[in-house]
């Protein structure tokens, strides 16, 4: 027997590399680096790390490859942004994560404690949230790219478990988060099994675990299709759970809500690009020649997804659940995109992914700032006459909620045209319709926010803005310009996002 | 001329951020501003009008740049005659109402310069979207308009103003959704027939089956009958107009609802004339029936101002009907119908307006005898009252005569029973003028002020346009007609030639 030693193409995989060393060192610092210095130090390697593999993505920009890891890992125009996405979203996020009073000060002592007591007043800060936020980074960075089922669950873990613990960090109400943790876990570990059971069968089908060995047989015909039809749909639950689609949604709201605010934004906005991204590849690339076979279950699956998110959400009563099932009927949006299965879909489906990703980031951020004495509020009945008293929070969280409604001169706008046209062009007119009525229904929820906001006279125990803080301040500005700016002058980006839009197989 | 619809949007912009910049107390200096930008942009579009062509049937004032050009979006803005004569009632509305409601802003939530930079936004966004050639740049003005709208009712509106906002964004929304569906349908055609492309004219060109081209009218139709509003899509009007502040509901029944009616003749005729065709009877219908409905229900209003708003009703089914006539007559009548009302309702709201502030009623019986205490608010009530009801002289007759006209040489039972919606006319406005204005002096009203120098210099323009096109409407139709007959020609239609009833 012999051995080949494994060919790695280095600079394309710089960016994960750079991503994950960022990583290690941040471990190192953990265990080196004394405890009052350590929240600058570890801010500043994972801004670094995360700018430097930024950079590092877009200097290897127009290159294509099937085989950067022994055919493991492919890395072409839709991987590059999808990298660049993350990466930016990640960015944005941290400084809401550095910025947090949010997290517990010890995260292994049991919720109420002599123990944590103890930890509180010393002044402890979970810095380990560093290290963790850039663990997942590098798996959503390897998600949309790996082109082997094996890879895609190593990526698929690798994101998934720094998130499950994150999920449990918060400060407050720290029952209600460990529970939305171990919620997280266990329905994302069921999803898992669901998607390795899935892969098995692909394997079955065609003999081959690479993205190329499955789409060949698909298109060859040859195998058996009860095998490919069962591996498409356990694949596809694993994804469409990670997207939180109905009806695999039912951890969303709960992790939502649970999660610190800060880890909250860094999952939703991030987490649905890497989870999209390794989506759209799998269906344009392995599956796009069994279309007939997944195109109406995920029609009616984006459908349920919109409507089903847009109505729940009218009921809830707070803030961040009213978040969690509009990112639900979100993903329905997005599913119209792989739907669409064109040129135009997929660029559509970027285009939205960023723009969402950067609004819901904006949002959870001015969710952090509405506080009273026992921390954030995020119970819609006290934000009433949030306008009257914080002007300033108040609109630019309208802004972000015109966004997801998709008010013209925001992006959520061009996003949700782009999305819709190009859903429309493929024949899925059915979901147009569904997606234009769910728009209708979601507009409900977000303006009766507004309506909270500014034409409800503020209760007696109101709750107060926490003036925000530079890291506060520099990811909602961001949010704010980069969401302004895409609904406004949307061409450069769309262009940019044109050329690259091509997976190669 | 030198000015550009592009500039004439940047004034009212640029008037917003001096505004903005403003420190919140200084309220006089903000409407001082706000009264100054205004009057500015109506001198402007005064100049664009006489350097209007008006024997040219092309787009005039033409401006194309690139948007998006990926999705074939451009920034293309022009002039017809119809969309001259909108942005120039627009433009003229603007001062009277912001002359007019001086005060309006104090019982709002917010600072009175909040509320001039909302309506100077809200100026802008109308004189695009009558502007717009893009249908893509349409649907941005249309709905992003809504904001501001939503924020002046919301925000400085009286009585169950939040709920009446909600109301009004959210049919509105719907409406604009729908329509939004059809644009992307007109979108991917475009894409299949020769590129990507949103430019009215362009897309005027299109083939398309004629449920396709059925479906499309619809998304768009339904969009502006919501807007115009049409029975039976009216029934956020009256809640709105009752909670905003008589400046708001002079923009909102004034510029903001003629975007329906102007909208069907530029997108839901030019683009779709088979459909157009189809369900005309159906419009034709839903107009009559707006047209007696609105009157009936006016008759039966305690309140002024949701009388007010269901006249309106029934004057928007005048317009639409003008418009489905398919008759050059009809379409110019529609138009010329469209500006009048803007100042008929202006005067209505305004004078209305000031007579609620100061009797701090809006209940028509709380009136009575304000003729002997303020003649002049009275009889500028009633002035306003008689060029509602079209009475001869005043503008509003030589409109509703048009459209009466032009209906009747093709739908000569629709055009009868319009003609009792002016008998229906005579009734809910004499009505209230009789109770409020003469009579005895009811009490609580003896002390009542009458008009002040600032009102009477804010409805002294509106009385004189009124009386002004009554007598000689003809400055107006010369720009209107040659493009409303352009429009009936490009569907395919002729005036059918008059025939006399019965004989041969």
């Amino acid at each position: 027997m012999t051995f080949t030693a494994p060919v790695l193409n280095y600079a394309i995989l710089s960016p994960m590399l750079i991503v994950l060393a960022g990583a290690l060192i941040g471990v190192l610092v953990e265990a080196f680096v004394g405890k009052a210095l350590r929240p600058i130090v570890q801010l500043i390697l994972t801004v670094a790390t995360l700018l430097l593999a930024l950079v590092q993505v877009f200097r290897i920009r127009g290159s294509e490859s099937l085989s950067a890891a022994m055919g493991s890992v492919v890395f072409d125009g839709p991987g590059f942004l999808f990298q660049a996405a993350i990466l930016i979203i990640s960015i944005i996020s941290v400084f809401l994560i550095a910025d947090n009073e949010n997290f517990t000060a010890l995260a292994a002592a049991i919720p109420g404690s002599a123990e944590e007591q103890a930890a509180i007043q010393q002044g402890n800060k979970v810095t380990e949230v560093f290290p963790l936020t850039l663990f997942a980074v590098a798996g959503m960075m390897l998600f949309p790219v790996s082109s082997d089922l094996i890879t895609l669950f190593v990526a698929l873990e690798m994101l998934s478990l720094p998130l499950y613990l994150m999920a449990g960090l918060s400060r407050r109400r720290r029952l209600l988060s460990q529970e939305a943790a171990l919620k997280y876990f266990l329905l994302g570990a069921f999803a898992s099994a669901f998607f390795l059971f899935g892969a098995a069968y692909l394997y079955g089908y065609s003999g081959d675990v690479t993205f190329s060995g499955i789409r060949d047989s698909v298109v060859g015909g040859s195998g058996n299709d009860i095998f490919l039809l069962i591996g498409i749909a356990f694949i596809s639950i694993g994804l469409l759970f990670k997207v939180g689609a109905v009806p695999f949604h039912a951890w969303t709201p709960d992790v939502y809500q649970g999660a610190p605010t800060a880890v909250t934004a860094f999952m939703a906005a991030a987490t649905k690009v890497a989870a999209f991204g390794a989506m759209l590849r799998i269906y344009y690339t392995i599956f796009a020649n069994a279309e007939w076979s997944w195109t109406p279950l995920l029609s009616g699956i984006a459908i349920i997804t919109m409507l089903f998110g847009s109505f729940v959400a009218i009921a809830q009563r707070d803030v961040k659940r009213m978040l969690a099932y509009s990112s639900i009927a979100h993903a329905g949006f997005l599913l119209a995109g792989v739907i669409a299965l064109n040129k135009a879909g997929l660029a559509a489906s970027i285009f939205y992914l960023f723009a969402y990703g950067v609004a819901t980031v904006g949002a959870f951020a001015v969710v952090t700032l509405v506080r009273d004495s026992a921390g954030e509020v995020t119970d819609l009945n006290r934000w009433t006459g949030l306008g009257k008293r914080s002007p300033w929070v108040a609109s630019v969280f309208a802004f972000f909620l015109l966004a997801f409604a998709g008010i013209p001169l925001t992006s959520g706008f061009i996003g949700k045209f782009s999305i819709f046209s190009a859903a429309y062009e493929s024949g899925a007119q059915g979901v147009v319709i569904a997606g234009v009525l769910s728009s209708a229904v979601a507009a409900f929820f977000y303006i009766r926010v507004i309506v909270l906001m500014f034409f409800t006279d503020s209760h007696e125990d109101a709750t107060t803005v926490v003036i925000p803080s530079v890291l506060t301040r520099i990811t909602v500005i961001f949010s704010f310009v980069i969401t302004v700016a895409l609904g406004v002058y949307p061409a450069p980006l769309i262009d940019f996002i044109n050329k690259f839009a091509t997976f190669i197989r | 001329m030198n000015i550009s619809l592009t500039l004439l949007m940047a004034l009212p912009l640029l008037g917003a951020a001096v505004l903005a910049a403003l420190p919140k107390t200084n309220g006089v200096l903000a409407k001082q501003i706000a009264l100054g930008s205004t009057i500015l942009v109506a001198l402007a579009t005064i100049s664009m009008a006489i350097g209007f062509e008006r024997d040219n049937v092309n787009l005039q004032y033409v401006e194309s740049h690139p948007w998006i050009p990926s999705f074939g979006i451009n920034y293309a803005v022009g002039l017809d005659g119809i969309s001259l004569v909108l942005i120039l009632m627009t433009t003229l509305l603007a001062p009277i109402v912001v002359l007019a409601g001086w005060n309006e802003s104090q019982n709002g939530r917010w600072s009175t310069k909040t509320f001039y930079i909302l309506i100077l936004v809200l100026e802008m966004m109308a004189i695009g979207v009558f502007a717009a050639t893009d249908v893509f740049l349409f649907y941005v003005f249309f709905e992003a308009m809504l904001v501001p709208v939503y924020f002046l009712i919301g925000g400085y509106g009286t009585g169950e103003r939040s709920a009446a906002a909600v109301k009004f964004l959210l049919y509105s929304l719907f409406g604009g959704l729908l329509m939004l569906a059809s644009i992307i349908g007109l979108y991917v055609l475009s894409g299949a027939q020769g590129g990507h492309t949103f430019d009215t004219q362009a897309l005027s060109q299109l083939q398309m089956s004629s449920t396709t081209q059925n479906l499309l009218f619809l998304g768009f139709f339904i969009a502006f009958a919501i807007k115009a509003p049409l029975w039976p899509f009216h029934t956020w009007l009256p809640d709105a107009a009752d909670s905003a502040t008589p400046g708001t509901s002079v923009l909102l029944l004034g510029v903001l609802d003629k975007v329906g009616t102007f909208g069907m003749i530029r997108y839901c005729l030019t683009l779709f004339p088979e459909a157009t065709k189809t369900f005309t009877p159906i419009i034709i219908t839903l107009s009559v029936i707006s047209i007696i409905y609105g009157a009936f229900l006016a008759i039966g209003q305690k309140d002024i101002k949701r009388l007010i708003a269901f006249t309106s009703i029934s004057h928007f089914g005048f317009i639409t009907m003008g418009i489905f006539a398919m008759t050059s007559q009809g379409h110019s009548g529609a138009t010329l119908y469209m500006f009048n009302h803007g100042f008929s309702t202006a005067a209505l709201f305004l004078v209305a307006g000031w007579m609620i502030s100061r009797r701090g009623s809006s209940t028509i019986s709380d009136f009575g005898g304000l003729q002997r205490v303020t003649p002049v608010m009275a009889w500028a009530f009633f002035f306003a009252g008689m060029s509602s009801l079209a009475l001869p002289g005043l503008s509003s007759f030589v409109s509703e005569f048009l459209v009466l006209v032009g209906t009747f040489t093709r739908y000569p039972v629709a055009a009868v029973i319009a003609t009792f919606g002016i008998v229906l006319a005579a009734l809910y406005i004499l009505i209230p003028v009789q109770r409020a204005l003469q009579g005895p002096t009811t009490a609580g009203n003896e002390n009542l002020p009458d008009l002040t120098l600032r009102e009477r210099v804010a409805i002294a323009p509106v009385v004189v346009i009124i009386l002004f096109l009554g007598f000689y409407p003809s400055p107006l139709l010369k720009v209107i007609n040659p493009a409303a007959t352009h429009v009936i020609s490009q569907m395919g239609f002729s005036d059918p030639a008059p025939t006399q009833l019965g004989g041969k």
